[in-house]
């Protein structure tokens, strides 16, 4: 079992927190068009290695990015 | 010289020493253009290559592969096969390729070791019933050969499976496919290689693509460290290194790569004769033809490209299953592993032209792709060959994700594979 940090309640066992999808991505003004829509709603880096991603702890509910390497599964920094 | 596998070829090697037999595929020195270049050497690549060559006559044909044949999910994967689908698009993609692994060990003179002993999915609860009797109907409209089976029948068919007064996953009936497969995964992937290679496909191995050559905003070959490769298309099927592929070529998929993971135990004597699926207990299970049971379950819980897998999800599967089976209790594991598998948002593949004209994709197959390398192998080539859809290949192109017409058997028909 992995280690990952909350911000709030520091390190917890990994099947606390919940993968909530890749950080970064901005909504397009809504007269965007349909694919640049389908590509914000859909559309994944999928990073391998290093990544900005969101998660949330799941007993506090605190939603924060992490960086985190998909290779390693190193945990690194947190911003709340 | 042996060259084509059979019985008296066994016996005729035999009595003179086994120094006949030939490379399966050869090794070739790379040209520099080629019709059309396939990149991924898994079944899907090499699928796609022999139906190119043998369906089109296209032999002007080379698959890339970085690593070597089917060292990706192909033979990594439990080798369920079936087609009891939700929705008719997806019955006629995945029966299309178990109708074609039906004859397909003939075809290729190969033997895959397709087994057709069954796919049973369990239901353990009311609703499990419910839903069990709607994908039954769904699925006999939809022409597949499913059946559903009472807790009797179940418990007839898997007499291992627990059922005393303490059961805690008490079986109320199951969903069965009497066609349902598994298959010898490596075979697959070295039947096609064969079967290609002798129609004049090159099989290039340990040539990894680093970067896809566009010129006129067209794909037109791939760069890789034996140099450049040109051809007039090109097709991908690179599962879960669909993100990184589609990097190099300056586009986008709705894919996410995660670990999928599978152990096998020591081998036993026959005790399961069917495929079993337990989507609650997110645990899958069968016994392969040397007597080691093949485990698989749900998967990883978040991305990653580690090949290996984590812990909770390892545990999860393994609770479930000894509950289900307490006589597997005794069993040692020997070996635990995970694959990296390109899964999309509604657990259905991509199949069709990519956003740079003259690439073609086949990706998206997730956790249950083996399956469909038939299917997969047979609407790629067409794709290249005619630049346009397949009927059945149609509806999983990247289109979906735009137009909101979405194949989502991840909500209708559970858990994959
Ligand atoms: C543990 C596990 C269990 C599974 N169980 C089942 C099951 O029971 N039933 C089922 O139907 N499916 C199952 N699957 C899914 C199935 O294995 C896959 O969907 C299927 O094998 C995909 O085949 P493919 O040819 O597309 O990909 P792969 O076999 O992964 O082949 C892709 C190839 O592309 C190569 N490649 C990648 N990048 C490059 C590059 N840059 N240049 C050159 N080559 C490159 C890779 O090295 C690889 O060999 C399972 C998967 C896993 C991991
Ligand atoms: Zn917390």
């Amino acid at each position: 079992m992995q280690s990952f940090p909350c911000p709030f309640c520091g390190p917890r066992p990994e099947t606390e927190f919940r993968h909530d999808g890749e950080a970064g991505k901005l909504r397009p003004a809504l007269s965007c068009t349909d694919t640049e829509w389908s590509l914000y709603l859909r559309a994944r880096t999928a990073a391998r290695g290093p990544s900005r991603e969101i998660w949330t702890h799941l007993p506090c509910m605190e939603t924060f990015v992490l960086q985190r390497d998909t290779l390693s599964h190193r945990v690194g920094e947190v911003a709340p | 010289m042996a060259r084509r596998y059979s019985a008296l070829a066994l016996v005729r090697e035999g009595i003179t020493g086994h120094k006949g037999w030939v490379r399966a595929w050869e090794a070739p020195e790379p040209r520099r253009r080629y019709d059309v270049l396939v990149i991924g050497g898994g079944g899907h690549g090499l699928a796609t290559a022999y139906y190119l060559a043998r369906t089109h006559g296209i032999t002007n044909v080379a698959v890339i592969e970085r690593g070597w044949l089917g060292g990706g999910n192909t033979g990594r994967n439990t080798t369920a096969i079936r087609s009891n689908y939700f929705y008719p698009e997806s019955a006629a993609l995945y029966d299309l390729g178990l109708r074609l692994y039906e004859g397909l060990s003939r075809e290729l003179n190969y033997n895959l070791m397709v087994s057709q002993r069954g796919n049973l999915q369990l239901a353990h609860s009311l609703h499990d019933v419910d839903m069990g009797a709607r994908l039954v109907n769904a699925m006999q409209i939809n022409g597949i050969d499913a059946r559903w089976l009472g807790p009797e029948e179940v418990h007839s068919l898997v007499p291992i499976l627990n059922r005393g007064p303490a059961a805690r996953y008490r079986v109320h009936g199951g969903i069965f496919q009497p066609r349902g497969a598994t298959a010898r995964h490596d075979a697959v992937a070295w039947g096609y290689a064969r079967a290609a290679s002798r129609l004049g496909v090159h099989i290039l191995q340990g040539c990894a693509v680093q970067d896809i050559l566009i010129e006129g905003g067209r794909c037109v070959g791939v760069r890789t460290p034996l140099g450049e490769i040109r051809a007039e298309r090109v097709g991908m099927a690179v599962a879960g290194a669909s993100p990184a592929l589609a990097a190099m070529a300056g586009f986008r998929l709705p894919i996410s790569s995660y670990t999928l993971q599978a152990c096998v135990s020591e081998p036993v004597k026959p005790v399961l004769n069917t495929t079993l699926i337990s989507p609650p207990l997110g645990t899958y299970v069968s016994q392969s033809g040397k007597g080691e049971i093949v485990i698989g379950g749900a998967l990883d819980r978040m991305p990653s490209y580690a090949q290996r897998g984590n812990l909770p999800v390892l545990s999860q599967v393994l609770s479930g299953l000894l509950e289900m089976f307490p006589d597997f209790r005794q069993l040692r594991l020997m070996r635990q592993w995970g694959g990296t598998v390109d899964v999309t948002p509604d657990s259905s593949p991509i199949l069709g032209p990519s956003p740079l004209p003259g690439l073609f994709l086949n990706c998206g197959w997730g956790t249950g792709g083996f399956k469909a390398i038939p299917a997969g192998g047979t609407l790629l080539a067409h794709l290249l060959a005619h630049g346009s859809h397949h009927p059945i290949s149609r509806p999983f192109d990247l289109d979906r994700f735009t137009t909101g017409r979405l194949i989502d058997e991840g909500a209708a028909a559970g858990i994959a594979h």
